[in-house]
């Protein structure tokens, strides 16, 4: 009995341990739930939350971009696509392969379409084709039995009216790459594209818009049960451009017969820019619907570089119409005036350097307006070396070269005015007295693009007030207000003086573009030509005298041509460049008259004072006799 | 000791019997039950069927075999320890055969109204057993490892047999439930010191000898990250439902985790993740309380029983609660690595509900049986 009350107690002893270890167990237990449930809540609470909550896109439309006038530059046009939905596909890659007899898939398409297949869930569809022709699409709709998963779905696509004509000032879009990934929801929607230059680039936020979204409950599958919250996306906004789509084309026109030439139209009072136009160009619709290989290739590689905008980010020499600059520097600084006479006997001595006129004969004793005129490099290799570098780049910043212009494209270069200070800085040796010189008559250092040369010549044509050239007209409904120019500060007589220089560039017999003077009164214009050198002329080429022509196209020199019009009341201003177009007054001074002779033609306020010319001209006929 | 009711309990009538039956354990077995009922309507997406209506029909009859066990007299139930060990094994044997000939590797055998998991039946056949050895051995046998073979031989039987099933997680919680037993029995403090060092020196043995996908569950549970989709996942959801669920939870028919399926067997093995993705940490908490508090009332049956065989019976069915009950929570809670267990009472399956029902008749036999006495050898007192 004894026995067993020692094994009872024996047993009790241990069943109080063991019953002492369960506590401490589902204690355990116990503050692991606690811990759980409150200490990490938050962390759990969100994680079962993005389980259980699917998120899925509403694509919102991509603001169109129209002209000043409302004419469509880039719109949205309704587009076939051919989509997979492998869930409801017997064997994706075999009706791909079946697709792929319909209509042609190359192995990178393929490849791209079971990768995109792999990635998403089984239930989203997967784009296989987009842009199908009318013809494409019934072959697709008449074979879907035979392609399970497949159907065809309308979505857009963009699409550009005036195709190469605008491409560089527009723009184009396109899928997006990895650098351009941001945490924009929209990244994610198959299809989606992005601005990748141009106007489509540059205000790419406000044309995306913002996309809607609905939240779903969805179960571990990701299938909808549903739907738990919708917000609305707001659609892109409608652009308006200063552009006017009939001048873009036909200033593009005008740029066609060369090889590679560029030209900026814009208003000299409000900086609107009419037309911007850089030859030669690609089809931004062929972008849009994605680029073939072999075409990007070939446009990488050509040396007339068609991806460059050339107006805004082509940086040349301005040769002589950087004239204009040094001209003002020298009148404003005082070194120079009206009636200051210099001998040109068609060299200029510095030293032991000889600086040559591109007149060997020399201008003989001229004035400042001559030295414009017929564009004598001696007149102004001694006004530059009056007035000096730092002066003459003063100058030129205020007339809008040497800095980033605030332009409303992607791609705008900054060309270089030089002064001693950054020489030094650069290249850490002090400034000759003969760079003076060779950059009073634009070259050396010089560089500028034709936008900044376009905004210089309206600077000048409207009496020195400092206005920036400007492509974006309203953002929807809100019109863009910029302030009214302020005055460069600019002695008036100073302009005048230049500007007369430039009316007898064209207007006047002995001026270096008499030749492409508009003969259409009451139309009329004023310029500068320029030339840009690309190689050095050698003491050679000069002794036998040969000619540009036979040079290879590469090593010509660039023509430039800056201008106004009309000449008494200015309202348009133009800068052109031709690549290795030789002389202004050849290739790039044609352009600018036909470009300012068309923008003048197409403006109302102008036709106004042609009506009262030819009313005056009526009464001086009718006087006369 | 011999009290007025001491010998001669056998005369006790059904009334009379039935009057001792402990109700409040039963009150606390059968809210228990309810809880599961509920979470498998819940599971069910709100509807009885295909769950909650089984269970509930399943449990009904499972309650009264318990009350029926519980009027058949202890002694009878020690008769019978080694028939129905017996016959546990022969089941086990029967399902390991059929499934090495080729008719897959299922673990039950069909009987029409339920599938007989054999190795539910070892569980509580085992304990009997071991019961009935150690009702007969004197503390001087406890000591004797000569003698300790025996029992040890009963244990490893079946969880051997269960291992080559193979459910290693069911072979090991049978080992547990029984070191238990071998703990209340007597067992030496020293012997235990020895087989836990012993052990431990043979993990890296046993690593060695473990299938791949056992090796993995193991990796898995201690770096969960290493596999987010496959078997880490599970546990991933369960503790994302738990955490949740917070203090109060989603509340009823609102756990997103199991709604959605994120949660995986949340019918079996992870009811306890629904329920408390619903009922929160109040949830949890009180159903852990509900389990605490039928554990304690096991203890005090049997620690006031008067024979060894019902005191180790008793209690080893009370381990055996336990010990599911704790590694099915810890293994959702992610304490523990991934074993197939299911939490007692609540978990959707036929043969656990009635092994375990059948086990608390034995408890309760053993409370109604109290005073009983009987010889080391047998039925006869003492």
């Amino acid at each position: 009995m004894n026995r067993d009350m020692d094994r009872q107690k024996e047993f009790s002893r241990r069943a109080m341990m063991l019953g002492g270890g369960k506590v401490l167990l589902f204690g355990t237990l116990a503050l692991r739930l606690g811990w759980l449930e409150i200490a990490e809540h938050g962390k759990y609470q969100m994680l079962s939350n993005e389980n259980s909550i699917g998120i899925r896109l509403l694509p919102a439309r991509r603001g169109v971009i129209m002209d000043r006038f409302g004419a469509p530059l880039a719109v949205n046009k309704p587009d076939f696509r051919a989509v997979i939905v492998p869930e409801q596909a017997d064997n994706v890659a075999a009706t791909i392969a079946r697709f792929s007899r319909l209509i042609p898939l190359s192995d990178e398409e393929i490849a791209d379409i079971l990768a995109d297949v792999r990635r998403h869930r089984r239930f989203a569809p997967v784009l296989v084709k987009e842009n199908l022709s009318w013809e494409d699409m019934a072959k697709v709709e008449v074979n879907l039995p035979d392609l399970s998963g497949v159907s065809v779905e309308q979505g857009e696509m963009r699409s550009y009216p005036l195709g190469r004509d605008a491409a560089h000032v527009i723009g184009y879009v396109g899928r997006v790459s990895k650098a351009e990934m941001t945490n924009d929801p929209a990244m994610t929607l198959p299809g989606f594209r992005i601005g990748k230059t141009g106007i489509e680039k540059q205000y790419d936020k406000i044309l995306r818009g913002t996309v809607g979204e609905v939240q779903d409950e969805v179960n571990v599958v990701g299938r909808e049960i549903r739907e738990l919250k919708r917000t609305e996306g707001t659609p892109g906004k409608r652009l308006t451009l200063t552009l006017d789509s009939d001048l873009q084309m036909q200033s593009h026109g005008f740029l066609t017969k060369h090889r590679s030439a560029a030209v900026v139209v814009m208003d000299v009072h409000n900086g609107d820019v009419y037309a911007l136009a850089s030859h030669p160009s690609y089809d931004p619709n062929v972008f849009s619907a994605g680029i073939p290989a072999d075409l990007w290739e070939s446009l990488l590689s050509d040396p007339a570089s068609p991806l460059t905008d050339k107006a805004t980010a082509g940086q040349y020499p301005p040769g002589s119409t950087f004239k204009i600059v040094t001209a003002l520097a020298g009148l404003e600084s005082g070194k120079i005036t009206a009636a200051t006479h210099i001998n040109c006997p068609g060299y200029y001595k510095l030293g032991r350097s000889v600086f040559h006129c591109w007149k060997h004969a020399g201008h003989g004793n001229i004035d400042v307006v001559a030295a414009i005129r017929e564009s004598c490099d001696v007149f102004f290799y001694e006004t530059a070396q009056r007035t000096g570098i730092d002066a003459i780049a003063k100058m030129a910043r205020r007339m809008g070269l040497g800095q980033r212009l605030d332009f409303d494209l992607p791609d705008v270069a900054s060309g270089l005015i030089p002064t001693k200070a950054w020489k030094e800085r650069r290249t850490g040796r002090p400034w000759e007295k003969g760079e003076t010189l060779i950059a009073g008559i634009g070259q050396g250092y010089v560089l500028a693009t034709p936008l900044q040369l376009a905004t210089m010549a309206s600077r000048v044509a409207n009496g020195g007030y400092a206005v920036f050239p400007t492509l974006l007209r309203a953002i929807g409904e809100t019109e863009k207000t910029p302030p009214p120019p302020a005055r460069i500060g600019l002695d008036p007589a100073h302009i005048a003086l230049v500007r007369k220089g430039m009316e007898e560039v064209v207007n006047d017999p002995r001026g270096t573009a008499y030749d492409v003077r508009i003969t259409t009164p009451p139309y009329s214009m004023a310029g500068k030509t320029g030339t840009a050198q690309v190689r050095r002329t050698t003491a050679k080429m000069r002794a036998e005298h040969i000619s540009v022509f036979k040079l290879p196209w590469k090593f010509r020199d660039h023509a430039l041509f800056v201008g106004y019009g009309p000449v008494h009341k200015p309202a348009y201003a133009a800068a052109a460049i031709v690549e290795h177009g030789i002389e202004g007054d050849y290739s790039a001074a044609p352009i600018v008259r036909d470009v300012l002779l068309a923008a003048m033609k197409r403006d109302p306020r102008l036709i106004r004072t042609v009506d009262e010319a030819e009313h005056d001209s009526d009464k001086k006929e009718k006087g006369g006799t | 000791m011999n009290t007025g009711r001491g010998i001669g309990q056998d005369s006790l009538s059904i009334p009379e019997k039935l009057r001792l039956i402990s109700w409040p354990l039963l009150l606390l077995v059968t809210l228990t039950a309810c809880v599961g009922f509920a979470s498998l309507y819940s599971a069910a997406g709100g509807h009885m069927a295909p769950w909650a209506s089984k269970q509930a029909v399943r449990f009904i009859f499972g309650l009264c075999g318990l009350v029926a066990v519980a009027l058949i007299d202890i002694r009878f139930w020690m008769k019978m320890s080694y028939p129905l060990y017996a016959l546990g094994i022969l089941l086990l044997v029967y399902v390991d055969i059929r499934g090495h000939i080729g008719m897959g590797a299922q673990r039950w055998i069909s009987l029409g109204f339920l599938e007989l998991q054999p190795s539910e039946v070892v569980k509580i056949t085992t304990v009997m057993a071991l019961a009935r050895c150690f009702h007969a051995a004197t503390p001087e046998d406890v000591k004797n490892p000569v003698f300790l073979l025996w029992p040890l031989f009963l244990v490893a039987l079946p969880a051997g047999l269960v291992a080559i099933q193979p459910d290693l997680g069911t072979a090991l919680t049978i080992a547990i439930v029984a070191g238990g037993i071998f703990f209340l029995a007597g067992v030496p403090y020293w012997m235990f010191g020895t087989v836990i060092a012993l052990g431990l020196a043979a993990l890296p043995v046993l690593w060695h000898f473990m299938h791949g996908y056992q090796k993995k569950r193991i990796l898995v549970f201690m770096h969960p990250e290493l596999d987010p989709l496959g078997a880490g996942y599970h546990i991933m959801q369960s503790k994302i439902a738990l955490g949740s669920g917070g203090v109060f939870g989603k509340g009823f028919l609102h756990g997103s985790q199991s709604h959605l399926d994120f949660l995986p067997e949340k019918q079996t093995d992870f009811i306890f993740t629904l329920f408390a993705e619903e009922w929160g940490l109040v949830g949890g908490l009180t159903l852990m309380g509900l389990f605490m508090s039928i554990i304690a009332y096991g203890y005090f049956i049997a620690l006031n029983c008067q024979s060894q065989y019902a005191r180790l019976l008793g209690l080893g069915v009370i381990v055996n609660f336990f010990v599911y009950i704790f590694i099915n929570i810890g293994m959702v809670m992610g304490l523990l690595p991934v074993v197939g267990v299911p939490l007692p009472l609540v978990s959707y399956g036929g043969t656990a509900m009635l092994s375990v029902l059948f086990g608390f008749g034995l408890l309760m036999s053993a409370h109604v049986h109290r005073d009983v006495k009987f010889t080391r050898r047998g039925l006869d007192p003492a």
